[in-house]
């Protein structure tokens, strides 16, 4: 529906900006108090990564998280979910360290969404962008980002797979 | 977060369970349309675009207006917030997240001033 939204920037804390660049694209951006190589290591180290990727306050338990960070390259993210497991995969296609990570999410039905993720330093901070591009509209709409809910229910269960699935993951 | 009233969510999720109306809001959240050019952009007659632009309405997600021969259609109040929200939730779990990242990221630097020290020595 094309709400636009910038993050609203404070001086004293580091915001986090989303935006719906497109029908296809969503865009996350967030500056790291650090240089880009310290933050690239967290998001290419899986021991690093596992412990922020999920959030503590969305209780969701990652069980295994592979990640083989070099071009052509798997992860997987593997989650319990309920009595079951979800996994989270797909393939590195760029690795320019400490400036940039392409990966592609190949757990959905509906074609494959890319994430870039471009690492910004500055004056010894790193903007972190996040690009995502859906294969279609719809799947943006209804797919892993948990837009457009179907059931107030079923929102818990959104965030779990948003949490997973629309960047990862 | 945006506070929800029960019946409301029920309507919309009716609504939005449908990928053309969902793309009929998406395209009403760039400019209003008139529903001859709703259905034109979605190759649908006149008749079955009327009928998706009237649950949409009911959901409260699209009001219409009548100007001369158009009738116009633009966002509901509601759809606007339904957006804002899923894009609140967004929001909330990659700040979430990236706070997480920080206390890690702050480790590292710890970590790295204290193994300069060392080397220096």
């Amino acid at each position: 529906m094309g709400v636009r939204r910038e993050s609203e920037a404070t001086p004293t804390k580091n915001r986090t900006g989303v935006e719906r660049k497109s029908e296809r694209e969503l865009v996350v951006t967030r500056t790291v108090n650090a240089p880009a190589r310290l933050v690239f290591e967290a998001w290419t180290k899986a021991e690093l990564f596992r412990r922020w990727w999920v959030p503590k306050s969305y209780g969701l338990t990652l069980l295994s998280c592979e990640m083989d960070v070099r071009v052509g390259g798997q992860y997987r993210l593997v989650f319990r979910h309920e009595d079951s497991t979800m996994e989270f995969f797909g393939t590195y296609l760029e690795v320019t360290p400490h400036s940039r990570l392409v990966w592609t999410n190949e757990e959905g039905d509906n074609g494959k969404t890319v994430t870039r993720v471009t690492f910004d330093e500055n004056a010894g901070k790193t903007l972190l962008v996040v690009h995502d591009l859906y294969p279609s509209k719809e799947a943006l709409d209804s797919g892993s980002t948990g837009a457009l809910p179907e059931a107030l229910d079923q929102l818990d269960e959104l965030l779990a797979s948003l949490g997973s699935s629309s960047a990862t993951k | 977060m945006v506070q929800y009233c029960q019946t409301h969510f029920d309507a919309s999720f009716g609504a939005l369970s449908d990928a053309t109306r969902r793309g009929v809001l998406e395209q009403l959240g760039r400019a209003d349309a008139s529903i001859s050019a709703l259905a034109e952009n979605f190759h649908m007659t006149l008749t079955g675009m009327k009928k998706c632009v009237g649950v949409l309405e009911q959901a409260g997600l699209v009001t219409t207006a009548k100007v001369g021969r158009v009738r116009t259609c633009k966002l509901g109040v509601c759809g606007l917030q339904d957006e804002a929200a899923w894009i609140e939730r967004y929001r909330q779990l990659w700040a979430a997240r990236f706070d997480e990242l920080d206390i890690v990221v702050e480790e590292l630097k710890r970590k790295e001033k204290a193994n300069g020290r060392k080397k220096r020595k």
